[in-house]
């Protein structure tokens, strides 16, 4: 292997694994907030990158009937929740919160199509259209077992992830889909040729990875979100709620998650089930930097993106394996490193 | 005086093991209240069910509203708020950020600064460790920021579990002076302590609890004085 080539692979590496920090992040925010490993979050963003191409199709994606479907049953779980509680007060807030305004981001997704917008337009409705599907799911399918193990949480979510390809096969179909690149420029740095949408990629992961840094060190609700993560207790005897620390968390997640969609979409070709690895190869990079921590999760993911990027020079067959391989040795660096990390996380 | 908190008939099971039962006890609006016992006597449990992290049976009224079935989140922000045994701090934030975070049940934003600057003139210590993570703190400091990120939630009601534990005498005497300085506030409180005597010289009044049930009450300066309990609790003359 010359320089020049390493160098590409470098570069090629470094922006696949900024894709995959994004959907890192996510992940240990997600995690630590309300102790689900959300393994669809790959999912997200591929439905995402399907979202945006049929918007670019000037198709009405299938990301508003599922938003759709799962506003009204999570509607209806929190309305049955609430009268059994005898806390009809809440009713008029939940039918906003989880009906009027998810049906409303579809509606406006939907007129503001007639109109055939501009990409950037287009960026933001697919969006809009994917963030409501996790904090719904959440209220749906986590909420009622949130006091469960990490383990039963673990379990639940791979079961989802599983609904939720099918869910895509039968709202987006079999086809793949290859929107067109964001920006077309390209620049020379040191003799080798980095494409605009490279660029962007990392631009992208720095920007949002900044802006949720600034989040969680400057706001009072970003101080809540960490405070839920270091100490569950200690937080609801603030009158910080769980609950809906956990919807802010999986709404933050999902938008990192639909970015990283975003920004995947023009250079690799995304099908209904393409989330699964995505998703896959960012928990990797999340476990490296031992699930709680976001700079660590970032450098990780950046690893595997590095570390899949050389695989494939040297064996594309074998690139995965390589990948998933890696895991092992680090599982066992840190279940040594660490033998106190399984009773912190039960509690 | 208006009754601030009561519980009656308050019975808390774990499993099938009832660790208290049938207790009643109340808070008048300004008062300092005691429960003491020994270990294990379930003071612990009675403040869990006081703030709802513990399901119970029985009556729970606070300023004149059934709060039994409110979760503990409604509870605070009603303002009634408990400094549990084991501090419950957020050790990797800071200082600062721990006192913040206790004002953020209060929907009223605009008093929130002038609260911090009085918890810290009441803790000077905080205020030069602001931005120390609270997980760095020494055992006396911890309890301080315990007290000072309850108050920034201006609680009517402050429930206190074993604010002494494990501290130095010396540090002791400091939390209970500012304890005793609370009642100028107008905050009422329930204290749970197995330091009895400390206990009983900042209250104004006092229950006994033993294995789950009250077995005696009074004015404080009354129990202090109580032969058995001198014998039980407060280590004779």
């Amino acid at each position: 292997m010359t320089s020049d080539i390493a160098a590409i692979l470098a570069i090629d590496g470094i922006a696949t694994g900024a894709v995959y920090a994004l959907v890192a992040i996510g992940t240990v925010l997600i995690f630590t907030v309300t102790r689900v490993i959300f393994i669809p979050f790959g999912d997200i963003a591929a439905f995402t990158a399907l979202t945006l191409a049929a918007l670019d199709a000037k198709r009405f994606p299938g990301t508003g009937a599922l938003v759709v479907i799962l506003a009204c049953l999570a509607t209806l779980i929190e309305i049955i929740t609430l009268l059994r509680n005898g806390e009809r007060r809440l009713l008029p807030r939940a039918l906003f919160f989880y009906l009027a305004l998810p049906l409303a981001v579809v509606g406006l997704a939907w007129l503001t199509m007639r109109a055939e917008p501009p990409l950037a337009i287009r960026l933001v409705l697919a969006l809009m259209l994917i963030t409501p599907i996790a904090p719904l799911l959440d209220r749906i399918v986590f909420r009622p077992i949130a006091d469960g193990t990490v383990l039963l949480l673990l379990t639940v979510s791979v079961a989802l992830h599983f609904a939720l390809v099918g869910l895509g096969l039968l709202f987006f179909g079999p086809e793949g889909v290859r929107t067109e690149p964001l920006t077309s420029l390209s620049t020379e740095f040191a003799g080798v040729l980095i494409s605009g949408q490279t660029m962007l990629i990392v631009i992208a992961a720095l920007v949002f990875s900044g802006l949720l840094y600034l989040f969680f060190d400057f706001t009072l609700v970003g101080k809540s979100l960490r405070a839920t993560a270091v100490n569950r207790t200690g937080s609801r005897l603030m009158g910080i709620r769980p609950a809906r620390a956990g919807t802010i968390a999986y709404l933050l997640g999902s938008l990192m998650a639909g970015v990283s969609g975003i920004l995947i979409a023009p250079v690799n070709t995304i099908f209904y089930d393409s989330g699964f690895l995505l998703g896959l190869k960012a928990f990797v990079g999340a476990i490296v930097g031992g699930m709680t921590s976001y700079p660590g999760a970032a450098i990780g993911a950046v690893g595997v993106g590095i570390l899949e990027s050389f695989a494939s020079f040297e064996s594309s067959a074998l690139k995965d394996v390589i990948v998933f391989s890696l895991l092992i040795p680090i599982l066992i660096w840190r279940s040594l490193a660490s033998l106190h990390s399984e009773e912190e996380i039960e509690e | 005086m208006s009754e601030m908190f009561s519980m009656t008939d308050v019975t808390v099971c774990y499993d099938n093991v009832e660790a208290v039962r049938n207790v009643s006890l109340s808070v008048e609006e300004g008062q300092i209240v005691t429960v003491i016992g020994p270990n294990g006597a379930g003071k612990t449990t009675l403040l869990m069910a006081a703030i709802g992290l513990l399901a119970s049976r029985g009556r729970l009224v606070f300023q004149g509203n059934d709060i039994g079935r409110m979760s503990v989140e409604d509870r605070v922000e009603r303002r009634l708020c408990l400094v549990p045994e084991k501090r419950e701090l957020f050790s990797d934030m800071s200082v600062a950020d721990n006192l913040l975070l206790g004002s953020y049940s209060l929907r009223d934003r605009s008093g929130v600064q002038k609260t911090l600057d009085e918890v810290y003139d009441r803790f000077p210590r905080l205020k030069e460790r602001q931005r120390q993570a609270a997980g760095t703190l020494s055992g006396g400091e911890r309890q301080m920021l315990a007290l000072g990120r309850a108050l920034m939630a201006k609680p009517k009601l402050l429930m206190l579990d074993e604010p002494s534990l494990g501290l130095a005498p010396l540090i002791v005497r400091e939390i209970f002076r500012t304890i005793a300085s609370l009642r100028d506030l107008g905050v009422s409180i329930l204290l749970v302590e197995q330091n009895a005597r400390a206990a009983l010289e900042t209250a104004d009044y006092g229950y006994v609890l033993e294995t789950g049930e009250i077995v005696q009450s009074g004015p404080a300066k009354d129990l202090i004085h109580d032969p058995r309990l001198i014998t039980a609790y407060l280590g004779g003359h």
